[in-house]
């Protein structure tokens, strides 16, 4: 009797959990990326607690968050992964390049999506070959095509015969974007210098001094956690000018330039949210989460760009729940809707306004063909005497007539070694 | 003069002031490893700890407040004061020395007699130990560290190097401080060892425990002593390093820049540490303006390594170590 009720006791603690959405967050809040990863788990985790506390979770079901360390660290973020995944996960956001490649051939096994927001495999923008993995709002292809197109507008429309160097973080990330440069170095007629730095970049004087013999027009940079603060103060020391440096989106936060001081004035990086707290949605974190005492973090980085990203991620997790809720008449959803969801995501200016988010990112339209979105950015630029990041473009489009070939040609190959046939289902 | 020519001697130059940096952490180890035999892997964390109470010093900023306003309901952070920067160095050395006496207290003397890799393994404890404390204490977000130290490209350097040789040279302005600390640092050491009393205890020690129990050093004294000054050279590693990145957790990784320099500087000897720490600084840098370019870059990280086990396999006991003769 004893064992039959351990082994009962046992089948209910392995079984999925269906009375709440559960949402893992692999977090760093540890280690040398820490200072990008705290903020942005804290944005993640506060949106579910206004949802729940405000709104009663998402379509009267609560909204549960599993948060596991993963420090940044590849083999931890796949533990965390299987350490998690049977608690009825309906999306992942593993919030690191490495720990999404090492995802992509388990979670589509599983049958359990992923969502990598403005990073990972940039080819799986191709739904049609990874219908589990989604990558929207944009790739860093998109990024690195809406950089040429920002240069581009600086230049007077012509990079012909420029030089610009990517200095980048040397790992699956950092080198995600050169495939396209290339590409589009070859278009535009710009010659590309590549100058990785070995992680985690706090030391870089090698790279910059090279910088400064090259003297290259523009550098493009892919940095995440020390490495942006050390690029960012070389960069001052050698008296690179600040407007011609132009990091990705995960090389352009707070924590990022702060260090550097008026050195770092000037500066500019791509982004795809919004910054500040001058949105209706964050009087009501304040309130329900923040002031009662439930916030993540102390809530002091609300508004700062890690924190509004990882917000974003969460309130576009919960949008698709909400897709998901209707296509299958259902409240309480697994995996297998979530992505159904997530694929048939449709997010406009009015739903942002509705959500109390207007202007915070750019639309949003999933199809099976596209789990990229949009791959829209705009460049935002430092300012070190407000302390503040200012948008110095309108949302720009990326290069996707150059980009989607890239991709199609990725997809195709990932699809050979896999034997994986692309197909709509 | 040929323009190679120039930036390579650029590149040296920068070398020998990067040197002098990882020289600093390398330092840390050394002087430990000789008083008690302990490899120190907790030195990085303690530049970390170190720089951390700094900034939270300077800042007037409430050690465990997280916590504090987390058990008590509060919203406690700061005190409201900025201390002066040599007033917080002051105060951080006098934690740092309290800190000495806690490791000595409570973990290092119920170990004694214990095989070394035992006292090495407790050192992996505290280092993990101290870096939750440290995020305890002072929060885990990157912090601006500004001791009053100047940084930029050197102008003087760059006007008289360009007028003689028509290439203005790099050298930044921290390197240059940091290179001045260092040999005020290695000076004081010396003479400290070598004139005073509690220094030639601490020498005496590191030839031989047993005899200079016999004749009536407290090993305890001269190991919180030794301790203590290894947290002042990690407070001057981590005030150097934290200039450059701000102060963060990654701070603590410095310490796999000082293991190539101890692998061939050895871990007995402060001129070591610094000569050590000049070779691998220049190796690498040379190493990586030369053949970098050919094998797609990024090759400082390993190639400090790979210099240090070629010094390795033809002296085992590093360039200034002592040669271990045992006999049987």
């Amino acid at each position: 009797m004893k064992l039959l009720t351990m082994a009962t006791a046992a089948i209910v603690a392995a079984s999925p959990v269906m009375a709440d959405l559960v949402f893992p967050s692999l977090s760093y809040r540890t280690g040398p990326f820490a200072s990008g990863g705290i903020p942005f788990a804290d944005g993640y985790a506060d949106y579910f607690t206004l949802l729940n506390e405000r709104d009663g979770g998402i379509g009267g079901v609560e909204a549960r968050l599993i948060e596991c360390e993963t420090g940044y660290n590849t083999e931890k973020g796949v533990e965390c992964y299987e350490a998690t995944k049977g608690e009825g996960a309906l999306v992942y956001q593993p919030l690191s390049t490495g720990i999404t490649y090492q995802l992509i051939p388990r979670a589509s096994a599983d049958g359990i999506p992923i969502h990598s927001m403005g990073y990972g495999r940039t080819s799986a923008a191709d739904g049609t070959t990874f219908p589990w993995v989604f990558n929207y709002p944009g790739t860093y292809w998109d990024a690195a095509s809406i950089m040429v197109n920002h240069a581009l507008d600086e230049e007077g429309g012509s990079l012909d015969g420029k030089k610009i160097t990517l200095l980048f973080h040397n790992s699956a990330y950092g080198k995600e974007p050169i495939r396209t440069l290339e590409a589009l170095s070859k278009k535009h007629g710009f010659d590309l210098n590549l100058l990785p730095v070995d992680s985690p970049g706090q030391e870089q004087k090698s790279q910059w001094l090279q910088v400064r013999r090259d003297k290259p027009d523009y550098i493009f940079f892919w940095g995440w956690g020390v490495m942006n603060q050390v690029a960012i103060q070389e960069a001052a020391n050698i008296r690179y000018p600040m407007e011609k440096f132009i990091g990705v989106w995960w090389s352009g936060a707070e924590p990022d330039v702060i260090p550097a001081g008026d050195g770092a004035d000037g500066y500019k990086s791509t982004n795809f949210t919004g910054t500040g707290t001058d949105f209706p949605l964050f009087a009501d974190i304040q309130e329900y989460v923040v002031d009662a005492g439930l916030a993540a973090g102390d809530g002091q980085s609300l508004g700062q760009v890690q924190y509004n990203r990882g917000l974003f991620a969460a309130m576009l997790a919960a949008e698709a729940v909400k897709v998901a809720q209707e296509l299958h008449g259902v409240t309480e959803i697994d995996a297998a809707m979530m992505r159904d969801g997530m694929e048939a995501l449709s997010i406009t200016e009015a739903d942002y306004s509705s959500l109390g988010l207007p202007g915070f990112a750019p639309e949003i339209n999933i199809t099976c063909e596209n789990h990229s979105g949009p791959g829209m950015a705009f460049v935002q630029q430092w300012d070190a005497a407000s302390q503040q990041w200012k948008p110095v473009t309108d949302y720009m489009t990326s290069d996707r007539e150059t980009i989607q070939p890239l991709i199609k040609a990725d997809a195709a190959a990932f699809a050979t070694e896999n034997g994986i046939t692309p197909s709509c289902s | 003069m040929p323009e190679q020519f120039l930036f390579a001697t650029e590149v040296v130059l920068n070398g020998l002031m990067a040197g002098v940096l990882y020289a600093l952490v390398a330092l840390g180890f050394v002087l430990i490893y000789k008083a008690s035999g302990i490899f120190n892997y907790a030195q990085g964390v303690m530049a970390l700890f170190a720089a951390l109470t700094l900034v939270g010093i300077m800042d007037g900023q409430v050690p465990f407040s997280h916590l504090i306003n987390a058990i008590f309901g509060t919203e406690i952070h700061h005190f409201g004061w900025h201390v002066p920067a040599l007033l917080a160095i002051l105060l951080t050395i006098g934690v740092m020395v309290v800190l000495a006496w806690a490791v000595q207290r409570f973990i290092f003397r119920h170990l004694v007699n214990q095989e070394p890799i035992l006292l090495f393994m407790a050192t992996i404890g505290l280092a993990y130990f101290l870096e939750g404390v440290g995020d305890l204490m002072w929060g885990s977000d990157i912090k601006k560290l500004d001791v009053g130290l100047p940084q930029g490209i050197n102008d003087w350097i760059d006007v008289t190097t360009f007028e003689a040789f028509g290439y203005g040279f790099f050298i930044d302005n921290l390197d240059i401080s940091a290179t001045i600390v260092a040999i005020i640092l290695v000076g004081a050491l010396i003479a400290f060892s070598q004139y005073t009393k509690q220094g030639r205890a601490l020498r005496a020690v590191a030839d031989d425990h047993q005899a200079a129990l016999s004749v009536g050093i407290s090993l305890n004294f001269i190991w919180i002593l030794v301790w203590s000054i290894a947290g002042f050279v990690a407070l001057v590693a981590g005030i150097m390093w934290g200039a450059k990145s701000g102060v963060q957790f990654s701070l603590s990784l410095i310490a796999l820049k000082a293991l190539p320099v101890l692998m061939l500087g050895g871990f007995t000897s402060i001129p070591g540490a610094i000569v050590g720490g000049l070779i691998i600084g220049v190796g690498e840098k040379l190493f990586e303006f030369l053949i970098g370019p050919m094998v797609g870059g990024a090759t400082e990280n390993w190639f400090a390594y790979v210099l240090a086990l070629i010094f390795l396999v033809f002296r085992p006991q590093g360039l200034f170590g002592e040669k271990i003769i045992e006999r049987v």
